[in-house]
């Protein structure tokens, strides 16, 4: 079971006319996985992601999600994964139980089980009292449970989060990563980028992209011995200056 | 279905949450009803009439009086010379001299006939060419009367025929251009308001983000189309409503027509502005750049909608462009059936090239809706 693969990428490519932002990228993410997607600004991760979700064609490559496949069958992927984006993006006006029954409600969640799991939901993130303000009075960190929950709510087998941290205290980070794990327990598959280099350390396996190519795909442990480095941040930044 | 519903529900909350939209919606509608229809006019009054008389007999002054009385004219001055005239003309202190001659009575009662001066400012060649009608009956009127007084005595044997035309004005009797207005603007106010909103909502979601969280969502293209649009439908059919009530109540507008009829054709002609509104929304990436397109197709289709001027004296390509203007169908509609009572068989081609219309609209507008780039 611990061996079925969630995603398997096959040269996967994106171009811009002559210029390539996603390199034909090859990698497979196991169930239940917390994988690390990791990259400078610029390197092709958020491309990427757009072609596995489903909401950008791949100019050519394999990649089958949750067993579709990205050309044929985006919207059975759709149904199967949740997303976080780097911009925030649930309703600044709508407030925060009025966005939990949107995003349940279009993702065909009944009436009731939408009650059932905001209710559960507003409970853990500490949220019940705040229920009926508008989200975008709330805190960025706040923002980013809320959105991460709701990513959620559909039970969905992958997650995908694009810098999911971005501009969140620390504090903030520590809980939302606990969030991470709890849903990873749960069988989830979590696809995380991020540019701290501390949370690459809390993943099962990391890859690094640099300028559109995987340029190192493992553990965080063996990534560290293959560098000969103490930290995952070495590794990062050696492998940004081999290339330049 | 349930899809739908939810974001139906969703948008409903959004607009009415919105403080600074709802005045947008519903208040400047009617202030530009009740603005523009009684501001809106053909009729050229108040004209800023001057004169020269040179002859200063009983004669030219019961002319000037003519003018004096009519409601067209302000008599505003008694100009000494030709030359003061020219100046005020010049300042836009006049915009009518009439210049009468020295002997003006003298040769109308020995020569039979005297000539006038008459100078026009046709700056604007629409009220110039009103100003010269107008002036020309008061002449001619004029004319009738001095030939009594005068030559009563002496001519009566061969007083001429005189044939004179009775017109009989149908579908608005009293010629009230407000009668003929307040229609046609509120055509505008359903068009442009159901336009900008639905062109502008779109392209909000894609400037805030939330339109690539909706694209990764199973939600189908025309699930969420619907679901856009049909709140500003309901706001176009909203605003028809308000804007007739006000037509009743304020310009106490003529209602011949079915009135179900019209609200039939507007729902099939909201249609076609949401399309539109969505197809401008699809193609293009902020708010801004989508207003922009939408006053360039407003501006166009209203000038060309014969609201304000007549389509019969547009030059011919024009013409066969008003063929592709949604708003002159609507205007075309609402005065046939508001004014003159017609009924579903009299505006079935303006129903059915509008619903084609709306058909051609919304298929482009799905199908440039992309949920993948």
């Amino acid at each position: 079971m611990k061996n079925e693969n969630v995603i398997e990428v096959e040269n996967l490519t994106k171009a811009f006319g002559a210029f390539k932002a996603v390199n034909a990228i090859s990698f497979e993410v196991k169930k239940g996985e917390i994988f690390g997607f990791l990259g400078a600004n610029g390197a092709g991760k958020t491309t990427a992601i757009k072609m596995l979700i489903g909401i950008s064609h791949p100019s050519s490559g394999k990649a089958k999600v949750v067993d579709y496949d990205v050309y044929t069958q985006p919207e059975a992927i759709k149904r199967n994964i949740g997303y976080m984006s780097q911009r925030f993006a649930l309703y600044d006006d709508l407030t925060v139980q009025e966005n939990i029954n949107f995003f349940g409600g279009i993702y065909g969640l009944s009436r009731k089980v939408i009650r059932e799991k905001s209710k559960n939901l507003l409970v853990e993130l500490g949220m019940h009292e705040i229920s009926s303000k508008l989200v975008g009075s709330l805190p960025l960190g706040w923002k980013q449970k809320l959105s991460f929950s709701v990513a959620l709510l559909h039970e969905p087998k992958i997650v995908f989060l694009d810098e999911p941290t971005g501009g969140v205290d620390p504090i903030t980070r520590r809980q939302f990563w606990e969030m991470i794990y709890k849903a990873a327990d749960q069988g989830t598959t979590i696809f995380v980028t991020t540019h701290y280099m501390d949370e690459a350390e809390y993943c099962d396996r990391v890859s690094i992209m640099v300028e559109g190519k995987i340029e190192a795909l493992d553990t965080p442990k063996n990534l560290k011995q293959q560098f000969k480095v103490t930290s995952m941040n070495e590794v990062f930044l050696k492998l940004a200056r081999n290339i330049e | 279905m349930r899809t739908i519903g939810y974001i139906i529900q969703k948008e409903f909350k959004q607009i009415f949450r919105n403080k600074g939209m709802l005045p947008i919606i519903f208040i400047l509608p009617i202030l530009q009803l009740v603005i523009l229809s009684n501001a809106a006019t053909y009729e050229v009054k108040n004209i800023k009439f001057a004169y020269i008389d040179a002859d200063r007999t009983s004669t030219s002054r019961s002319l000037i009086e003519k003018f004096n009385a009519s409601s067209y004219f302000d008599v505003l001055m008694d100009l000494p010379s030709n030359k003061m005239a020219n100046s005020a003309m010049l300042a836009g202190e006049v915009d009518v001299v009439l210049e009468i001659p020295n002997h003006f009575e003298r040769n109308l009662i020995k020569e039979k006939s005297a000539t006038l001066g008459i100078s026009i400012n046709a700056i604007d060649g629409a009220a110039a060419g009103l100003e010269s009608v107008y002036i020309n009956q008061i002449i001619q009127g004029y004319n009738r009367d001095i030939r009594v007084s005068l030559m009563d005595t002496s001519h009566r044997s061969i007083k001429p025929m005189n044939i004179s035309s009775i017109p009989s004005f149908w579908y608005n009797t009293s010629l009230d251009y407000k009668t003929f207005m307040v229609p046609g603007i509120l055509v505008l106010l359903v068009t442009m308001i159901t336009l900008f909103l639905s062109g502008m909502n779109i392209v909000r979601e894609k400037e805030i983000g939330t339109l690539e969280q909706i694209n990764v969502t199973p939600i189908k293209k025309s699930q969420f189309i619907i679901g856009k649009l049909f709140p500003f439908w309901i706001i176009g059919m909203g605003l028809l409503t308000i804007g007739l009530i006000l037509a009743k109540l304020i310009f106490n507008t003529p209602m011949l027509g079915s009135i179900p009829l019209l609200y039939l054709y507007t729902s099939i002609y909201i249609l076609v502005i949401l399309g539109m509104g969505l197809l401008i929304s699809n193609f293009t990436d902020t708010q801004q750049q989508a207003m922009f397109i939408a006053w360039f197709f407003i501006v166009i289709f209203i000038l060309m909608s014969g609201l304000f001027t007549p389509i019969e004296s547009m030059p011919q390509w024009a013409q066969i462009f008003t063929e592709i203007n949604p708003i002159k169908y609507f205007v075309e509609v609402m005065r046939m059936v508001l004014l003159k009572g017609s009924g579903l068989q009299d505006i079935l081609p303006q129903l059915l090239k509008t619903l084609a219309y709306a058909l051609v609209m919304n298929a482009l507008a799905v199908w440039s809706y992309k949920k993948v780039n």
